[in-house]
């Protein structure tokens, strides 16, 4: 299995990138922060929408679109309310 | 070629988030953080959307038209109900990683009829799935308790609900789980497989809720930061059943993320990691045994505006209070009426004022606060002794000299803002019970303390009043 070592090696590498980025992040500004990287992990979506959009039996693509669905309403209302706050800070 | 272009958009969408991240580390450039997300999300969607295994294009359509009917009105909530919001979401997160792994394990399984057999699940996978689905489960149920504590939910206690040996329970839970998803990992295609996978499903479930129902508010900013920090694990999981470097990347951004933030808010309570990561937080403390009872003294609004009007510098620490009566709005007022005066105003913010990390600053941003005035604890607490007020918004344990030595108290250790070292207290509560710790705070009996009682919102309000009058030289 090559996925396996190279996927965990991604995930020590973008652990530490985001630990480093993270810390640089403006106090003032930690509850945009949180969610906007819970907008940004609702890439989860790309996986909801293989399951729903390919030719599986029913009751597996019924469960990526509930997935789908809670998925997309973290992207729509994440990105908004991180902008609508962000605005807030910006007009100063 | 539609590999390729998914390929290199996954790419694309990886940089795109890492930048939406790194622009936040300044409010100017921090709105720049956000068009690149969602131009980064965009892609991604768009290069799976034109796979050609995905044929099903009504049923996707339908869903993303769903999340936005959803969305939308979720990101126009009031800036108070925040928290709650971004419970709510932690707690979608994780639904979506719980059933993309449950529906990926019956695919695989084969059981849901015509799957894909059983070869898929190698070791490796079937950690993953396990993670991904116990991660996301508890994340799911935990967040919707949390977020249902801070709505107030009428069947959702807000005090802690704690009982002997509760730990013990909930890691017997947990453990169980585990021990479950262990015998599947070793025997994934058995055929005990899907009611051993829906055991571990529904008791990660169960365990979710466990876990939150001894958790006070108080205690609420450390507890949705973790939650944010599993919600981003169950994604990276997800990432590694899918073999997707994206979703990796883009869950270990948010799990960094959350668990930075988790540890700022154990620093800013004194609790350790290991503490709060098992569970073992917002333990019912008994309240610190009643000495000698001091009374408060209250002070008029005349009074209050006068010791305002008189000082030079005034530092306003705000707390939950200041959001449950959504008082930020006279706060601005009354910040203008001071600084019109002469008076230095600044606000000094504690890292678990409110009930989410920064929840303070966005309230305050929200009503034009300059942000320059908002001060961080640690470089406000040497300016205390010079400060000729200290007003008291609606805070309480981040206040309470306590903290400092009494050693039975939950607080005990917790680092505090110095009000009681300000020349003169004035602090406005909205009753005269006790605080969240449910033990008393001593601030409000000291000589130089001034009690204001009443919503926050309403004595502010009389205050701006006082000066607005002109009825004050």
């Amino acid at each position: 299995m090559t996925g396996f070592g190279s996927i965990l090696f991604v995930f020590v590498l973008a652990t530490f990138i985001g630990l480093g980025v993270i810390r640089r992040v403006s106090r003032l500004l930690y509850t945009p922060l949180m969610s906007l990287t819970n907008a940004i992990s609702a890439i989860a979506v790309v996986g909801s929408i293989v399951v729903t959009g390919a030719d599986h039996p029913l009751a597996i693509r019924i469960l990526g679109a509930v997935a789908l669905f809670a998925s997309m309403t973290n992207i729509v209302s994440g990105f908004m309310i991180t902008d609508r706050m962000l605005k807030m800070f910006k007009k100063q | 070629m539609m590999r390729i272009i998914g390929e290199l958009a996954a790419i694309l969408a990886t940089a795109l988030f890492i930048f939406a991240l790194y622009w936040m580390n300044d409010p100017k450039t921090a709105r720049r953080g956000v068009f690149a997300g969602v131009t980064g999300m965009t892609v991604a969607v768009l290069a799976t959307w034109i796979q050609p295994e995905i044929l099903h294009h009504g049923w996707i359509v339908g869903a993303i038209v769903l999340g936005f009917a959803v969305g939308i009105p979720l990101s126009r909530v009031p800036l108070t109900a925040v928290p709650q919001r971004t419970a709510l979401s932690h707690a979608f997160g994780g639904l979506a990683a719980g059933l993309v792994g449950t529906a990926e394990y019956f695919l695989w399984l084969g059981e849901a009829g015509g799957g894909e057999g059983a070869a898929h699940l190698t070791p490796f996978r079937m950690s993953a799935l396990v993670v991904e689905v116990i991660l996301g489960y508890l994340t799911f149920t935990g967040s919707l308790m949390a977020a249902g504590k801070l709505q107030e939910v009428k069947w959702i206690p807000q005090r802690p609900v704690t009982y002997p040996g509760q730990n013990l329970v909930n890691m017997g839970v947990l453990a169980l789980a585990v021990g479950i998803g262990v015998a599947l990992v070793l025997h994934p295609d058995a055929a005990w497989g899907g009611k051993a996978f829906i055991a571990i499903g529904a008791l990660a479930l169960a365990f979710g809720v466990l876990l939150i129902i001894p958790i006070g508010g108080a205690d609420m900013p450390t507890v949705i930061s973790i939650l944010n920090a599993y919600a981003g694990l169950a994604a990276v999981a997800m990432g590694f059943v899918l073999n997707s470097k994206l979703l990796v990347t883009a869950g270990a951004l948010d799990g960094s993320s959350g668990l930075i933030l988790s540890i700022i808010m154990c620093r800013a309570m004194n609790r350790s990691f290991t503490n709060v990561l098992f569970g073992a937080f917002g333990k019912a403390q008994p309240a610190l045994a009643a000495g000698e009872q001091k009374a408060w003294k209250q002070e008029t609004v005349e009074g209050a505006a006068q010791l305002l009007e008189q000082a030079r510098t005034v530092v306003i620490i705000p707390g939950y209070g200041m959001a449950v009566a959504q008082a930020q709005h006279k706060v601005r007022e009354l910040y203008d009426a001071l600084t019109k005066r002469g008076v230095t105003v600044k606000f000094a913010i504690h890292p678990v004022a409110g009930r989410m990390p920064g929840h303070m600053n966005v309230l305050l941003a929200e009503a034009n606060i300059p942000y320059s005035a908002l001060v961080e604890m640690d470089e406000i607490n040497p300016e205390m002794p010079q400060t000729d007020v200290a007003l008291v918004l609606g805070a309480n344990d981040v206040v309470n000299p306590a903290a400092r030595y009494a050693k039975s108290t939950p607080i005990y250790g917790m680092p505090i803002i110095d009000a009681d070292k300000a020349k003169t207290v004035l602090a406005v509560k909205r009753s005269k019970n006790p605080g969240f710790a449910g033990i008393d705070n001593e601030l409000y009996v000291l000589d130089n303390t001034w009690m204001l009682f009443g919503d926050a919102k309403a004595v502010l309000g009389d205050l701006v009043k006082q000066f607005a009058g002109g009825g004050m030289h």
